[in-house]
């Protein structure tokens, strides 16, 4: 499976991932790479074999709806990059 | 003041006070000061947190309470949350992050009277194998100050062999505290998923995360373990299963052991002197009255990095999708709209390997791949899964090289993403199914450690811990120490 540039500037904007224009060629090359040895996974026999997402078989785990305590509002707001009013600065999302 | 005695002997010291917590930590402190340029095990120093705990731990040893743990210097991985110190994940996204809570290994540790020396270097996101992909400074390995120390637990490694920490808490995705481990010759046990709580641990991949302990030996492995596993509410991946003394299981013989050696795990890339080190360790395992099974098949381990490959990336992009410059950590200012802030924070975050592996997730995860990526992984997942199973209806533990070469050099790998991925060869498969893997020293090649590692089912942890123990008795390899000496 070959990566063309162009692919992976779509892959880099699904992933709201910045990428210089020096580094394009660079990833394009290392994917492609990388997936031509993934290969070996359509090598495999799969014929009726159930997918596993997960090592432990849980099914939901519940817990009664109760109230405890939560974070205090300012030492989640101590790391914000930008803070407001209590509250997260955000940019416009509308523009 | 001796820095480099095991936890069980400096408990016996602390307990019958001939010395006290705060001169231990000042002697381990000395040791960093000394060594620490050289090795650069360590992203934060806690000096002043560590003589305070230590202050504590004094107390409340002269108070009559000393649990194996107490007033014992510790090194955390740096994808531990640590109220009140910076958690960075060796990322420059986190560089500045402080947590408002403790995870709940720290939690633990706390309660037990630790003493925390600081916070690890590690591979940024703890993605990778070397500790080259730190965004602040490489480790360098004690043994060899040109090689690495292995990861992405490296920090830990390197600083437990080197005095500057009795003991460390690192994580295990695909191998990131065996393999820096068996790099530096230190014992890096990875729990059976599910064993202790991942509350607080950064998020990589979350079905194949773990955290375990790098030790000296393997009753000082043991006696952590005994104190960070249990059933967390709060991860509701853990397991509520009871946790036995592992210090019960620590018996120096393997009378009646089966032990399996998958051939898959001896192939290509493998060095002649890695391969030679191993045999002679399972010779050794037989010795000791293990019944050794050389004929033990794992056919679907060659799919086996592809499957990791796929599996950790994909649920790593979907981790990392939080980092986006609004509530926390590294945020570009210098940005047009919401969209262009968000690329551009990630773009100046995240280091190449960690940008690297959010793609190849993406890929794998979007329309038209998902069937003959993702989908095709967990179908091999399962496969691999099975056949470990069916290898431990014939056998209680397996054993294989912990990884296929001794340390590399630095830099040798950086450049060809896929040769540094082959460093976890060994113990990728273990995360891929969830069971318990340990590696103990087993030898070295030409001055350069390697690691045995050995495997159980789910849960046989007290299984490992005797076949760990019983060849570690039986050889010297622990008490080497690598000469480091003055900065």
């Amino acid at each position: 499976m070959k990566l063309s540039r162009e692919e992976v500037q779509h892959i880099a904007l699904l992933a709201r991932l910045g990428v210089d224009e020096s580094d394009l060629e660079k990833f394009s090359v290392q994917l492609s790479n990388i997936l031509e040895n993934f290969d070996i996974l359509q090598q495999v026999d799969t014929t009726d074999v159930p997918p596993t997402s997960h090592p432990v078989a849980l099914s939901n785990v519940l817990r009664e709806d109760e109230v405890t305590p939560s974070f205090a509002p300012a030492d989640i707001l101590a790391n914000a990059p930008q803070e407001e009013e209590g509250c997260f600065r955000v940019r416009a999302v509308l523009e | 003041m001796d820095y480099d005695l095991t936890i069980h002997e400096v408990h016996e010291l602390l307990k019958s006070r001939k010395i006290s917590s705060i001169e231990l930590t000042q002697a381990v402190l000395d040791r960093i000061e000394e060594v620490e340029g050289k090795v650069s095990s360590f992203v934060t120093i806690t000096r002043d947190l560590a003589l305070d705990q230590a202050h504590q731990a004094d107390e409340r040893i002269k108070a009559g309470e000393c649990l194996p743990l107490t007033g014992i210097p510790v090194l955390i991985k740096d994808n531990m949350c640590t109220r009140g110190t910076r958690t960075t994940c060796s990322s420059k996204m986190l560089e500045n992050f402080v947590p408002p809570y403790d995870a709940k290994v720290v939690e633990k540790l706390n309660d037990r009277g630790m003493v925390m020396l600081g916070k690890s270097n590690m591979d940024e996101f703890a993605m990778g194998s070397s500790n080259e992909n730190s965004a602040f400074y490489p480790t360098h390995n004690p043994w060899d100050l040109e090689r690495v120390p292995g990861g992405s637990s490296g920090g830990c490694a390197a600083a437990v062999v080197s005095g500057e920490a009795v003991y460390a808490l690192g994580s295990d995705t695909g191998g990131s505290i065996r393999q820096p481990a068996g790099f530096c010759s230190v014992v890096g046990f990875k729990p059976t998923y599910g064993r202790v709580s991942r509350y607080g641990l950064v998020a990589f991949a979350s079905s194949l995360d773990q955290i375990g302990p790098l030790t000296r030996d393997v009753t000082d492995s043991a006696l952590v373990l005994n104190a960070i596993a249990g059933h967390d509410p709060r991860d509701s991946t853990s397991v509520d299963q009871p946790v036995p003394d592992y210090t019960k299981s620590l018996v120096p013989d393997l009378k009646g052991t089966r032990v399996g050696v998958p051939r898959e795990y001896f192939v290509e890339g493998m060095e002649r002197g890695v391969e030679q080190v191993v045999r002679q360790a399972i010779d050794q395992l037989e010795e000791l009255g293990a019944e050794v099974n050389w004929e033990i098949s794992l056919p679907s381990t060659p799919a086996a990095l592809a499957c990791y490959y796929i599996v950790a990336p994909s649920e790593a992009m979907a981790n990392l999708a939080r980092y986006d410059g609004v509530k926390y950590g590294f945020s570009a200012r210098d940005a047009e709209s919401m969209w262009d802030a968000m690329e551009k924070t990630r773009q100046h975050g995240f280091g190449p390997e960690v940008k690297r592996r959010i793609m190849l997730g993406t890929y794998a995860l979007s329309a038209g791949y998902y069937e003959a990526y993702y989908l095709k992984a967990q179908k091999v997942r399962t496969l691999i899964t099975r056949e470990f199973a069916e290898a431990f209806s014939k056998c209680d533990v397996l054993v294989t090289p912990t990884s296929p070469t001794v340390p590399f050099r630095i830099g040798e790998r950086v450049d060809d993403p896929l040769q540094m991925y082959l460093a976890d060869v060994c113990t990728l498969p273990i995360n891929i199914a969830g069971i318990p893997g340990i590696s103990v020293p087993a030898g070295f090649v030409d001055g350069l450690p390697v690691g045995m590692q050995i495997l159980g089912k789910p849960f046989a942890e007290e299984t490992l811990f005797r076949a760990a123990f019983a060849y570690e008795q039986a050889t010297e390899w622990r008490h080497r120490r690598p000469v480091l000496n003055g900065a």
